[in-house]
């Protein structure tokens, strides 16, 4: 497939490249990281630019990868009145995300108790495949999880109320109806507030190395002072019950296309308009899954800081555990940007993509408004994260957003032939990262080197100024699924 | 008795599966053992549990996929797996599916735990007679 090189970083691929594509596909990615995209990227993203009403281009951030309906790594915006939803386009952990806390402790006061703290974390907050937390809910709860989000937690004693405004969009999207949701869906994530998951969901002890601060200013208004500073930085979603959500509407759409007269390259690609009933019907139920999600990590911050509280017997207001902020992944979110001088309102999908609105943007916190939101970027277990900034330019560029990951290089398969997950285990320890999984061959498949270089993807955020980069963090500790 | 194999370079976030079954209930048991056998290492689980399980759908591809998903849904809904498998298809449409599953608790007992899947995704799905019997090719998002 033919791409362009268009500027420093950005590569196009043209509309004349696959029959059906309205908008070109465009990748954001070094020359290498763009040489190391597997095939599916390429097919992936210019399938995406054949959906009804996209607007602009398909892009695929750096960190992209091959992976179901769109790329991970994939944005793609659609006219509110003329262009489409697709449960393929936000995947179905609605509102995976990230969320990072700070501390007042450093890594010196954290490092005797390391063990105990990972094995304190590890036996509050259930992980692996099945696991149930600890909040009983009724039905009606559970409906009002769904209509509140992190507001519910709050209401309910699991959270600081400052932390929803630390949270994208308040910790509570608005339109979500419980009405729109099945019974299998609530039977499945009811129990499960509270909960990691598997897979590449991880809670972690992070530590700013000495190197680790690039932008002090901004740091500083994040509440990282200097290196040796200790953070918890958390990744999970909506569990079973947004799985259950994507999984219903995928299947009724399959269905509804054909009323529509859509046809798509690829069928996980389903959709609808979005101003149908297919299309708001879904709108309201992956609505209430992202503010489940929200919620869902509202109630492991809670647990993270009884635990911490508890390991370091003090306060967890005294140890400063306030967030910094939660952002979305896999969400479709309705946001007026402006597109050839006009401002439009459009359906903006990002699957395994981070909101990043510049400075000035209405939904960023009033503490950060004048610099741009607080920018998670997850790397591997083995290698570290980072913070970063939103920017104006990605305003202009890319619908607001940017990466979310370092993105994956291998397979889950292949990552578990190269290395045993105890053996792992104990080379992370034995590199000081205490370390506790419920599943060890979840821990090979989560290997640093299945994943690209997390370095390299923010360099090219940074270079195409989509967010900057403000600083890089190291785990000490993982709990994994 | 049916095989599958994991294919390795193939959504790599995900883990793609090709099943292979003699006749249809083959295909459908050994597709339910895959699943299984992604989120637990089946000798390590303790089979106390026993459920019994209908489906329809317009169609045959569907049936699979409602199949393997309430197998999915299963897993959360119950905190459960379910190895043991016996499976009788109806051809259709609609098609219809009765089993049987035996199968233990995932947490709580001796289980070595693996992957959580998420759902079944329609890329690359396919079901398909070949000389074989059946077989057919599904990504499982994880």
């Amino acid at each position: 497939m033919k791409t362009i090189p268009i500027t420093d970083c950005v590569w196009e691929i043209p509309p004349s490249e696959k029959p059906g594509m309205r908008v070109p596909a465009r990748i954001y990615a070094s020359e290498a990281l763009l040489a190391g995209m597997d095939a599916g990227v390429f097919e992936q993203v210019t399938n995406v630019a054949c959906l009804p009403g996209i607007v602009g281009a398909a892009l695929c951030m750096p960190d992209g990868h091959w992976g179901y309906g769109f790329p991970i790594g994939g944005v793609a915006a659609f006219g509110a009145e003329d262009g489409v939803i697709s449960p393929g386009g936000i995947g179905f952990d609605i509102n995976c995300g990230m969320r990072v806390l700070r501390t007042t402790l450093t890594e010196a006061e954290v490092r005797p108790r390391l063990p105990q703290l990972v094995d304190a974390l590890f036996a509050a907050v259930p992980t692996g495949v099945g696991a149930r937390g600890f909040v009983r809910l009724t039905d009606e709860a559970f409906a009002d999880v769904m209509r509140e989000g992190s507001g519910w937690c709050v209401r309910h004693g699991y959270g600081w109320p400052e932390d929803l405004e630390a949270t994208e969009g308040g910790g509570c999207l608005p339109g979500a109806d419980p009405l729109h949701v099945s019974a299998r869906a609530i039977a499945r994530g009811r129990e499960q507030l509270g909960t990691l998951g598997s897979g590449n969901h991880y809670l972690e002890v992070q530590v700013v190395p000495a190197d680790g601060i690039h932008d002090e200013t901004v740091a500083r208004a994040f509440g990282i002072e200097a290196p040796g500073q200790v953070l918890i930085m958390l990744h999970c979603g909506s569990r079973g019950f947004g799985h259950q959500v994507g999984t219903d509407y995928l299947r009724r759409f399959d269905g509804a296309m054909r009323t529509y007269g859509i046809a798509v390259n690829d069928r996980e690609l389903a959709c609808a308009p979005f101003r149908s009933p297919e299309g708001q019907a879904y709108f309201a139920a992956m609505t209430a899954a992202a503010n489940t999600a929200f919620a869902n990590r509202q109630v492991i911050t809670h647990r993270v800081r009884e635990v911490m509280g508890r390991v370091f017997a003090r306060d967890p207001r005294e140890l400063g555990l306030s967030l910094i902020y939660d952002v979305c992944h896999n969400t479709a979110k309705l946001e007026r940007h402006v597109v050839d001088g006009i401002a439009r309102d459009l359906v903006v999908h990002r699957k395994g993509a981070t909101r990043s609105f510049g400075p000035g943007a209405a939904d960023v916190p009033a503490a950060y408004r004048h610099l741009g939101q607080p920018v998670i970027i997850g790397g591997s277990m083995e290698t570290g994260s980072a913070l970063l900034v939103g920017t104006a330019h990605a305003m202009r560029e890319t619908f607001g957003s940017t990466a979310h990951g370092a993105g994956r290089t291998m397979s889950r398969a292949q990552a578990k032939k190269r290395v045993w997950g105890e053996s792992l285990m104990q080379d992370m320890e034995r590199r000081g990262i205490v370390i506790r999984a419920a599943s060890k061959s979840g821990v090979a498949e989560e290997a640093g080197f299945a994943y690209k270089d997390l370095a390299a993807v923010v360099d090219v955020l940074h270079r195409l100024d989509i967010s900057r980069r403000v600083v890089s963090l190291k785990p000490i500790g993982n709990i994994k699924g | 008795m049916g095989r599958y194999e994991v294919l390795e370079t193939v959504a790599i976030a995900d883990c793609a599966l090709a099943v292979e079954g003699t006749d249809l209930d083959d295909l459908f048991t050994t597709a339910a053992r895959a699943l299984a056998e992604l989120m637990v290492d089946p000798a390590t689980l303790t089979p106390s549990l026993e459920r019994r399980v209908v489906l329809e759908a317009v169609a045959l591809d569907l049936l699979l996929f409602d199949w393997l998903n309430e197998l999915i849904g299963l897993k959360d809904s119950e905190g459960a797996a379910f190895p043991g498998v016996e499976v009788q298809v109806e051809q259709g449409p609609p098609w219809r599916l009765r089993a049987r599953l035996v199968g233990g608790p995932l947490h709580g007992g001796t289980a070595a735990l693996r992957a959580d899947p998420k759902a079944v995704t329609f890329h690359l799905f396919r079901v398909e007679p070949w000389a074989g019997g059946w077989r057919a090719r599904v990504v499982i998002d994880i």
